[in-house]
């Protein structure tokens, strides 16, 4: 068993190598006086789920933006497909914690919203808007207005908003930390559906320890400021489990208990 | 919910004049018709056409004053919230307008403008322009950064990024500031007729003053009063047209 899994990750880590679809090398970024994120490198595999854990105002959404390229980096460099990031591009999409629905358009307008900056036709971008609106699971509501709807529903159109510019890259900030338990089990379940199904790159920020084991193909675990990476664990013996009892299998409990021990001493 | 606000309305309009007609009874004031008389002699000066002259005169500095304000006044508050420069140079102008003491202005307008249509203009929009940009600016402002930057990572150039969401974002307090304005416009252009030559609804209230025709003078005070509401209230219908989530978008949030 121990043998197998070390054999599946290595497999996985040389594969990584190979490919790469976001690098991240010796980036700081400094506020004024605060020094957010130093010196910090991170590499993120083309076609998996890598979540950046750690404890609050370590400087996850100051990282996030700059692999956006909505903030710039004090020094290093961020690499989208071996390209150079100098601002926001086509090949990533964002979805944003307090969702940034626009308040005054419909669920169809905004899903479409990223294609309609793109410059696509209306009838065009309303026809793929129609097809990620139904791919969350809200079909029905597409002339509905975002205060019509749950918070669990709204960031669902957020997320259909990510998808639908078919973006490589998706980073998602803390996107369920807003909703209920219940849905926030949902999404977690639909985020896993979406990493097998889709050929994209996730980077996903939480705070939730559980939450990055249960739908990380690697997490990074960030310490406090100045932030850096301390460790990367690669769960990869859960992902070819069943969905529905990773939570009570003992590997997940293991990495839980780890990922807790190594963070414990910087939480007062 | 339709039929009983408008039910509402009616009874609170029926409230008031029924005490104005009862206020007019007892009476309060001998210079104090009762809303009977007032409507007659607002139902005499429409039908003899004086009401209509009258609003010919007023509503030209009314009508020209409150553009000049719109269009100034939203492009200069968009600026000023858009770009830190135009603030520190626009702001302190619009903030003294607004603390201004119109009436000791009037003497000084006349002065340099005469007592013409211009100096009416000015009037209306002295009272009219700096809410409208103190509101427009503190809007943009106030655009939710989380918007902005959901606009500029998925590209949006900047004319795009005001255009769609700044300019929208700010809109329910755009228009709160255009109905704020307006409502001082009216007020403007009455006083500007009271103040520097009588004319249009300025003159029957003035005139009939003098002659102690009372019931004229409220009939043309209601009157106007009835204009603005009635144009408030268009220009809420335009507002829940153009930008329909907002409404409740906002209020729920
Ligand atoms: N615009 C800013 N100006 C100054 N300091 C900032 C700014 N944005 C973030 N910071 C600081 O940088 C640090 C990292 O912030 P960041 O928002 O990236 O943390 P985070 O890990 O996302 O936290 P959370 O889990 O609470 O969202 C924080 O200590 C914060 O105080
Ligand atoms: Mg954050």
């Amino acid at each position: 068993m121990d043998m197998l899994q070390t054999n599946v990750q290595t497999e996985i880590t040389t594969a990584a190598q190979a490919d790469i679809a976001v690098s991240v090398s010796n980036v700081s970024k400094n506020y004024g006086d605060v020094e957010a994120l130093r010196d910090l490198s991170l590499e993120f595999p083309r076609g998996q789920l890598t979540s950046l854990l750690g404890p609050s105002g370590c400087g996850k959404t100051t990282l996030l933006k700059i692999i956006a390229g909505l903030l710039d980096p004090t020094s290093g460099d961020v690499l989208v497909d071996g390209k150079a990031v100098t601002g926001p591009g086509p090949d990533r999409a964002f979805v944003f914690q307090d969702f940034a629905l626009l308040p005054w358009a419909s669920v169809m307008r905004n899903v479409a919203f990223g294609l309609e900056l793109r410059g696509v036709a209306k009838s065009e971008r309303e026809a793929i808007a129609e097809k990620y609106i139904a791919n969350v699971g809200l079909s029905g509501f597409e002339k509905s207005y975002p205060h019509e709807l749950s918070g669990g529903m709204r960031q669902r159109v957020g997320l259909a908003r990510a998808l639908s510019v078919d973006a490589d890259v998706l980073l998602m900030d803390e996107p369920f930390s807003a909703v209920d338990e219940q849905t926030r089990r949902k999404f977690q379940e639909d985020l896993l559906s979406l990493v097998a199904n889709e050929n994209k790159t996730f980077i996903f920020v939480t705070h939730s320890i559980e939450e990055a084991v249960y739908v990380s193909d690697q997490i990074a675990i960030l310490l406090p400021r100045p932030s850096r990476v301390s460790d990367i664990i690669r769960p990869t013996g859960l992902r070819e489990k069943d969905m529905l009892t990773i939570r009570r299998d003992p590997e997940y409990l293991d990495i839980v208990d780890e990922i807790w021990a190594s963070l414990r001493s910087y939480v007062e | 919910m339709l039929n009983r606000s408008l039910l509402l309305k009616f009874l609170s309009a029926f409230i008031v004049f029924g005490a104005w007609e009862i206020a007019g009874h007892i009476p309060v004031s001998y210079a104090f018709p009762t809303f009977i008389e007032s409507m007659k002699a607002l139902a005499e000066m429409t039908f003899d056409g004086r009401l209509y002259a009258a609003y010919v005169e007023t509503l030209k500095p009314l009508a020209i004053g409150i553009a000049i304000s719109a269009v100034v006044g939203i492009t200069v508050g968009l600026w000023t919230g858009l770009n830190n420069w135009f603030d520190w140079l626009f702001s302190p102008i619009f903030i003294v307008m607004q603390a201004a003491p119109l009436a000791a202005l009037i003497p000084l307008l006349v002065m340099v403008y005469g007592i013409g249509l211009t100096s009416k203009v000015f009037v209306v929009c002295i009272m009219a322009m700096p809410v409208i940009v103190l509101n427009t600016a503190g809007a943009v402002r106030n655009t939710p950064s989380s918007l902005i930057e959901m606009g500029k990572s998925f590209q949006a150039s900047r004319l795009e990024v005001v255009t769609k969401i700044i300019i929208p974002a700010a809109s329910p307090v755009i228009f709160s500031g255009l109905r704020l304005g307006i409502s001082a416009g009216f007020i403007g252009a009455i006083l500007s007729e009271l103040k520097i030559t009588p004319t249009g609804v300025g003159d029957i209230i003035t005139f009939s003053r003098s002659i102690a025709d009372y019931a004229s003078m409220y009939a043309a005070i209601f009157s106007i009063i009835v204009l603005a509401v009635l144009f408030l209230n268009l220009l809420e219908k335009i507002e829940n047209y153009l930008f329909e989530g907002n409404v409740r978008g906002y209020a729920s949030d």
